[in-house]
């Protein structure tokens, strides 16, 4: 495959589950698509529709937002908080015409190694089926378009950017 | 607050057709609190907008985005004259009168609506705005124990509801609060049920916007000279 065709998925975790399950599965040495990159958030609540929305600007082929199991929130309601706006943000994607499929929302414990293995597969084959997405500049833009999700959530986390 | 909504982001798309570079402008004051039109809410109608370009192939179009703290008044205008300069158009997420002091501000800039302004109203609850006055320029609240039938009856009826009023329910809509319900439960709550007795005059619509577009005066605070514009 072309290195310019090979998709950039974001998998935004939550610190307190998905993170930790994803750290799980790579020390049980599962496999999971190198699409996938983990960025670490606090808990999925500071996930805001705009930090999204940023991430399909700059080109990415699509992101799972992966927080604690329902109840399971270490903020009480974060997660269920950033579900709505998951569910905003992908009326807005549809809205566009970039289409709801690119974002989805998971839930899971610190504990479900295999689980993470498993949805970042889903994420990635769902993303294959939709093809690139149209707003991607070439690869370089889009690795550039990662460290900058990177460095917002860093900004995010340190609480300099809301 | 004046509340308002965004319109779905083709229609903005489709209103800037023409232009190359477009400057959103956010308003920090009641779209704000309502969550249409402040700075978080510029932010992502600003990214849907400029994806939303670039899928129809018109990619190259600039769209820019800041918010002030009030569109509705010259004085905190001002500071966005430079930077409009450098943009064909501008794309108002105030309500509007903040769209039209905008237009009027910059007579050289197409300015574009990119929210519905609905109503003047409260917050209900959490995401909920509810409407409450349609600024009649004649209160009669004290009349009505504190809620407004003008606004809160589908009927607009002022001396007792309807025969469609059931459990506390507008017949028109059964989401809505009867106003006449409303009416007599705060005027029993507060013993002043007699005073409904009294027949309530119909009510002068000619201090409403049906008289025309009104304009409030204070000539202690006009500054010398100036006065109202018009
Ligand atoms: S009576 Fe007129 S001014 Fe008073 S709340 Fe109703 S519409 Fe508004
Ligand atoms: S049911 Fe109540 S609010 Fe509705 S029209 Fe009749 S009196 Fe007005
Ligand atoms: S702490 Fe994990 S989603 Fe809130």
């Amino acid at each position: 495959m072309d290195t310019d065709q090979e998709l950039v998925i974001l998998a935004l975790c939550c610190h307190y589950c998905a993170y930790a399950a994803a750290d799980m599965a790579g020390s049980m040495r599962l496999q999971y698509p190198g699409s996938v990159r983990v960025l670490r958030f606090p808990c999925t609540s500071k996930i805001e529709v705009n930090y999204l929305l940023t991430a399909f600007e700059r080109g990415i082929d699509g992101i799972l937002v992966a927080g604690c199991l329902e109840g399971g929130c270490h903020f009480l309601e974060g997660n269920l908080r950033a579900r709505r706006r998951v569910e905003r943000a992908k009326k807005l994607l549809d809205e566009i015409g970039l289409g709801a499929g690119r974002l989805e929302m998971f839930n899971l414990s610190s504990a479900e190694g295999p689980r993470f293995a498993e949805i970042a597969t889903e994420m990635h084959e769902r993303v294959v089926e939709l093809g690139p997405s149209p707003l991607r500049r070439g690869r370089e833009a889009v690795l550039a378009g990662v460290a900058g999700m990177a460095s917002l959530a860093e900004a995010v986390i340190a609480g300099e950017k809301t | 607050m004046i509340v308002a909504d965004r319109k779905k982001i083709p229609e903005i798309r489709d209103m800037i057709q023409g232009h190359d570079r477009v400057l959103l402008v956010g308003c920090g004051t009641c779209v704000t609190v309502c969550l249409a039109g402040g700075e978080r809410e510029v932010g992502i109608i600003g990214a849907a907008l400029r994806m939303s370009l670039k899928l129809v192939g018109r990619g190259h179009v600039v769209v820019d985005q800041c918010t002030i703290e009030r569109q509705c008044e010259d004085a905190f205008i001002d500071i966005l004259a430079q930077r409009v300069s450098q943009y064909d158009a501008i794309c108002s997420l105030g309500c509007g009168a903040g769209v039209q002091t905008l237009a009027e501000r910059f007579p050289q800039k197409p300015v574009y609506p990119g929210l519905n302004t609905q109503f003047i109203g409260i917050l209900e609850s959490q995401g909920v705005w509810t409407e409450k006055c349609l600024g009649c320029g004649h209160c009669r609240l004290g009349e009505f124990a504190g809620v407004c039938p003008i606004t809160r009856c589908a009927k607009r009826l002022l001396n007792g509801p309807c025969g469609g009023s059931r459990e506390g329910k507008c017949e028109v809509n059964a989401d809505t609060e009867c106003a006449w319900q409303r009416i007599y439960d705060r005027a029993k709550a507060l013993g002043t049920l007699d005073r409904l007795d009294a027949i309530a005059a119909p009510h002068d619509w000619s201090t409403g916007i049906e008289g025309g577009p009104r304009k409030v005066v204070r000539e202690d605070q006009c500054i010398a000279g100036l006065g109202p514009k018009s």
